[in-house]
C-alpha cells in the first residue's frame, strides 16, 4: 500500500499512483496488456502490512475500532447504513470485485436488469415512489454510458439517485484501457455531482457525501466511479469513520425561508383577488401535501399542478383545477392566464407550461417558492421569491395568510371548467387511448400507482386518470425519456410491493426497454402493463400532422412484434384488446392475476392529443379540439 | 451595469473561491459551455486558504444568461463562494509580456516609451526586448499599439484578477472582501436584483 503522504496530489489526480520512480511508471504504462490483465496490477496493493496510520480527526471521535475491509465491503456497509435495500444493476469486468462481495450481503436485494438503462430508470422510479435514494450499479465503459439516460432523467426531474460504476484500475486510467470511459467527465452535465474515488480510504466518506447530496436540497443523481483495484484493495478501516458528519463548505441548501420574503408573499396572497396556485414536483419531493391543502382551503385558491406536480393535490378536490400547458386542460391554462397572482410552489416555469415567456400570464404578480436559487428569475421574472424547502416555507406562510373566500373567482374558474370541457371524450365506436385510461382509472378507483412512458399515451394518462392519492404519478417530465415506463414501474413496484402498479406504455417507447420484461418475469413483479398501441410514434405523427404540413416520415411502425406472443415468450400473461367492449373484462383479468400482466390495447391511430398549445406559443393559440 | 459589447453580448466579471481539486475547472467550464458563454479571460491561483483556489472570470454571453451564471456556479458542490462583482467597486489588474523587435538603433526609443508607461524591461536580446506590463486592459492595449511601430513579435496576457475595494471607514458601503463574497449574499443579490 502506498502511504498517503508519499502520493503527490499529481498522482492522486489519477495520473500516477505508484511508488516506483516516475520514469519506471511511464515505462510500465507502455505495456498496457501486461499491466491491465486481471490480477496483474503492477502495484503492490493490499499485500501484507498495513501502515497503521490513523484517519484525521479519529482521535476526536473517540476510540478507534480498526477492521480489515476491502473497498467492496466498505461500499456494501455504506449502502446498508444509508438504508438501501434494493440495488438495480448488471455486472461487468471492472465492477466484479464489488459484485464478489455483494452476494454476502443478503440485506441488499440486487435486481439483475437486462440493460443498464433499465437500472438507472428503475432507480429513478424507485426513488420517486419511495422518497428514498434509488441505487443503480454498472461496470465501466458501455455499462456506465448506458446509465446516462436514466441519470439525465433523474437530473431533469430532481430524483435522488446514486449510481455506482466500476472503473479500470487506477494505474490504467487514461491509457484507453479495455472498457475505459471517462464517465465522470461524460456525466458532468447530467449529475448533481460525481466522484472518482482514487483512494480506498476515501470510499466511506464519499458514499456518505453522495447520498447526502442526492437526497438533500433539490435532489438529483450522484455518480461514484470506483476503480476495480479500489474495490478489491483491503485496508485497515476505522469504524469511527461512519460517525463523521458530512461537511461540505460549498453546499448549504436552504430550508427555512427568510421571514421578510415570507411576509411579502403572504401580503401578495392576502391582497389578491384572482389567485392561482401552481403546484410543482417540489410539493411532492418535500411531502408538503397537507401544507398545500391548508393554504388552498384556507384562502380558497384554485390549485393547478404542473404535469410532474400531478398527485400533489387530490384531483377530486373542489379546488383542483387540472394541469396547464402544451397538452394540459384548457381551463387550467386560462385560469393561469387570467389570474392576478400566481403562487408557484416548487415548480420551475418550464417551457411546456409557459410557452412564449413574454406572453405568459402577463396580468399577474408571481410568487416563486423554490429550494434552488438558480431557478428564481431563470425563465420568468417573479415579484416575490421565497427560498427554502416547500414544506418549511408553507409552514411559515400558512399562519400569515388570511382566511378568505374568493367566491367570485372560484365561480369564474368553475365556469371555465364548464365552458372548456377538456376531458370530454368524443363520441366514437373506435377504441381510443382516452377510453383505456378512463377505464383503468374507474376500475382502480384512482387508487393505483401510475407510471407512463413519453408521448401521446403519457398525455392521455395525465389527463384522464383521476389521481386520489399523494405521489401516485411517475413520469419523465423534463427529460421526456421514452422507455421510462417499464423500468420505472419495476422501481415503483419494488418500493411498494403491496400496491397496485399500472404503467401506460406506447408501442414506440416500450420497445426501447422491453428487455426488462425478463427482469419483471424473473422477479415476478405484479406490474400491470397497458400498451396503447397505435403502431406508430403517435406524438411524432401529431406534430407532423399539425406543425409540419402533414409531411409524414419515419412515424409508422410496420414491423411491430406481436406483443401478446412476446409476453408469452417471457412467460408473462397477456391479452389483446381491439374494441371498447373487451376493455373492462381485460382490465378485470389483469387486476385479478397475481403477477405481471400485459394488455395490448390496439387503439385508433388517427387520434391527436387535445387541448394543444403549439410550442413557443401562448394561451391565445390554444387549440381545444380537432379542427 | 454589465458592459454591453458592440455585438449585443454582455461582459461580466465573476470571482469564485473553489476547492483545489482535480476536475473542478472542468465542471465550471462545462457549465459555461452548455450555455454558450465565452470565458474571455480566466485567472486561477491559490487563495489565503491552502486548499482553496480563487478564480476570476470575465464571461461574455447573452445578457440574461450571463447575468444568471453566478447562481449556476454557486450550485456546484466544489464552488464554495461566488460573486458577480461587475457592478461593485473593484480594483483589477492584468499583466502582459510583450516581445518587441528592437535593434541597437530603435532600442532607446522602445525603452523610453516603456519608461513613460512605467513598464519594466525584463529581457534584452540583440534584436528584441521583452517588457512586462501591469495595469488595466486599456493601458496594456495602448502599449501594444504603440509598440506596433517597432514590430510586436509575441504577446502573452494573463487573465484579469479582481478584488473588491476595502471600505474607507468602518461600516462603509463596500465592506470587507470576505463579507461581500459569501454564498448567501450572492443568493440574496440574485433574488433582489433579478437577472441583469
Amino acid at each position: 500500500m502506498v502511504p498517503r503522504e508519499q502520493v503527490s496530489s499529481f498522482e492522486r489526480a489519477g495520473l500516477f499512483l505508484c511508488d516506483f520512480p516516475k520514469s519506471e511508471c511511464r515505462l510500465r504504462k507502455r505495456l498496457p496488456f501486461e499491466s491491465l490483465k486481471a490480477g496483474s496490477h503492477p502495484l503492490p496493493y493490499g499485500g501484507g502490512q498495513t501502515t497503521g496510520e490513523t484517519f484525521t480527526g479519529s482521535t476526536r471521535l473517540g476510540r478507534q475500532v480498526m477492521m480489515r475491509k476491502t473497498g467492496g465491503q466498505i461500499v456494501c456497509d455504506a449502502l446498508i447504513r444509508e438504508g438501501v435495500d434494493v440495488v438495480f444493476g448488471l455486472p461487468g469486468g471492472a465492477i466484479l470485485p464489488l459484485y464478489s462481495t455483494l452476494g454476502s450481503y443478503p440485506e441488499l436485494r440486487h435486481v439483475l436488469v437486462r440493460h443498464e438503462e433499465g437500472a438507472s430508470l428503475a432507480a429513478d422510479g424507485y426513488a420517486r415512489a419511495s422518497g428514498r435514494v434509488g441505487v443503480c450499479m454498472a461496470t465501466s465503459g458501455p455499462g456506465a454510458t448506458n446509465l446516462i439516460t436514466g441519470l439525465a432523467t433523474a437530473m431533469m426531474d430532481s430524483a435522488p439517485v446514486v449510481a455506482i460504476t466500476g472503473q479500470v484500475g487506477r494505474a490504467a486510467i487514461g491509457s484507453d484501457a479495455f472498457q475505459e470511459t471517462d464517465i465522470t467527465g461524460a456525466t458532468l452535465p447530467v449529475t448533481k455531482h460525481n466522484y472518482l474515488v482514487m483512494d480506498t480510504r476515501d470510499l466511506a466518506a464519499t458514499i456518505k457525501e453522495a447520498f447526502y447530496i442526492a437526497r438533500s436540497g433539490r435532489p438529483g443523481p450522484v455518480l461514484i466511479d470506483i476503480p476495480r483495484d479500489v474495490q478489491a484493495e483491503e485496508i485497515e478501516f476505522d469504524e469511527a469513520e461512519w460517525d463523521k458528519p458530512v461537511s461540505l463548505r460549498g453546499y448549504n441548501p436552504p430550508t427555512i425561508a427568510d421571514v421578510t420574503d415570507v411576509e411579502s408573499a403572504a401580503q401578495l396572497i392576502n391582497d389578491a383577488e384572482k389567485p392561482v396556485i401552481l403546484a410543482g414536483h417540489g410539493v411532492i419531493i418535500s411531502r408538503a401535501y397537507d401544507e398545500l391543502r391548508e393554504l388552498a382551503e384556507n384562502a380558497q385558491i384554485p390549485v393547478v399542478t404542473t404535469m410532474l406536480g400531478i398527485s400533489a393535490f387530490p384531483e377530486d378536490h373542489v379546488l383542483s383545477a387540472g394541469f396547464p400547458g402544451m397538452h394540459g386542460m384548457a381551463y387550467s391554462s386560462l385560469a393561469l392566464d387570467q389570474a392576478d397572482l400566481i403562487v408557484n410552489i416548487g415548480a420551475r416555469f418550464d417551457d411546456r407550461i409557459t410557452g412564449d415567456t413574454k406572453r405568459f400570464a402577463p396580468r399577474s404578480k408571481k410568487i416563486h417558492i423554490d429550494i434552488d436559487p438558480a431557478e428564481i428569475n431563470k425563465n420568468i421574472k417573479v415579484d416575490a421569491p421565497v427560498l427554502g424547502d416547500v414544506r418549511h416555507v408553507l409552514g411559515q406562510l400558512n399562519p400569515l395568510v388570511a382566511k378568505t373566500t374568493h367566491t367570485e373567482w372560484i365561480q369564474h374558474v368553475e365556469q371555465l371548467k364548464a365552458d372548456h370541457p377538456s376531458l370530454r371524450i368524443r363520441e366514437t365506436e373506435e377504441l381510443l387511448g382516452q377510453h383505456v385510461v378512463k377505464a383503468i382509472s374507474d376500475a382502480t378507483d384512482g387508487d393505483a400507482l401510475i407510471v407512463s412512458g413519453v408521448g401521446q399515451h403519457q398525455m392521455w394518462a395525465a389527463q384522464h386518470y383521476q389521481f386520489k392519492n399523494a405521489n401516485s404519478w411517475f413520469s419523465s417530465g423534463g427529460a421526456g425519456t421514452m422507455g421510462y415506463e417499464i423500468p420505472a414501474a419495476m422501481g415503483a413496484q419494488l418500493a411498494h410491493p403491496d400496491k397496485e402498479v399500472w404503467t401506460f406504455a406506447g408501442d414506440g417507447g416500450i420497445q426501447m426497454t422491453l428487455s426488462e420484461f425478463a427482469t419483471i418475469a424473473e422477479n415476478n413483479l405484479p406490474v400491470k402493463i397497458a400498451i396503447l398501441n397505435n403502431n406508430m410514434l403517435g406524438m411524432i405523427t401529431q406534430w407532423q400532422d399539425m406543425v409540419f404540413d402533414k409531411n409524414f416520415y419515419a412515424n409508422t411502425y410496420t414491423g411491430n412484434p406481436d406483443f401478446v406472443k412476446l409476453a408469452d415468450a417471457y412467460g408473462i400473461q397477456a391479452r389483446r384488446v381491439t374494441n371498447q367492449d373487451e376493455m373492462e373484462g381485460a382490465i378485470r383479468e389483469a387486476r385479478a392475476h397475481d403477477g405481471p400482466f400485459i394488455i395490448d390495447f390496439v387503439i385508433y391511430a388517427d387520434e391527436n392529443v387535445f387541448p394543444m398549445i403549439p410550442s413557443g406559443q401562448s394561451v391565445e393559440q390554444l387549440i381545444e379540439e380537432s379542427l | 451595469m454589465a458592459e454591453i459589447m458592440a455585438n449585443g453580448l454582455a461582459r461580466r466579471t465573476l470571482v469564485a473561491l473553489v476547492e483545489n481539486k482535480p476536475g473542478v475547472l472542468a465542471r465550471i467550464a462545462s457549465l459555461f459551455r452548455r450555455r454558450g458563454i465565452n470565458i474571455a479571460s480566466l485567472a486561477v491561483g491559490t487563495s489565503e486558504h491552502s486548499d482553496l483556489s480563487r478564480m476570476t472570470f470575465v464571461a461574455e454571453g447573452d445578457p440574461s444568461t450571463v447575468g444568471h451564471i453566478a447562481k449556476h456556479l454557486n450550485k456546484l458542490i466544489e464552488v464554495v463562494e461566488v460573486s458577480d462583482i461587475t457592478d461593485n467597486n473593484v480594483v483589477w489588474r492584468e499583466m502582459a509580456m510583450v516581445r518587441v523587435k528592437a535593434n541597437p538603433e530603435s532600442r532607446p526609443r522602445v525603452i523610453q516609451l516603456a519608461n513613460i508607461f512605467r513598464v519594466s524591461i525584463v529581457d534584452v536580446g540583440a534584436e528584441a526586448v521583452t517588457m512586462e506590463i501591469t495595469g488595466d486592459t486599456a493601458k496594456i492595449d495602448s502599449m501594444i499599439t504603440l509598440m506596433e511601430e517597432f514590430g510586436v513579435e509575441q504577446v502573452m496576457r494573463t487573465g484579469r484578477v479582481a478584488m473588491l475595494r476595502s471600505a474607507l471607514s468602518q461600516g462603509g458601503e463596500d465592506g470587507a472582501y470576505g463579507e461581500q463574497i459569501s454564498s448567501n449574499i450572492i443568493a440574496r443579490e440574485g433574488l433582489d436584483s433579478g437577472s441583469v
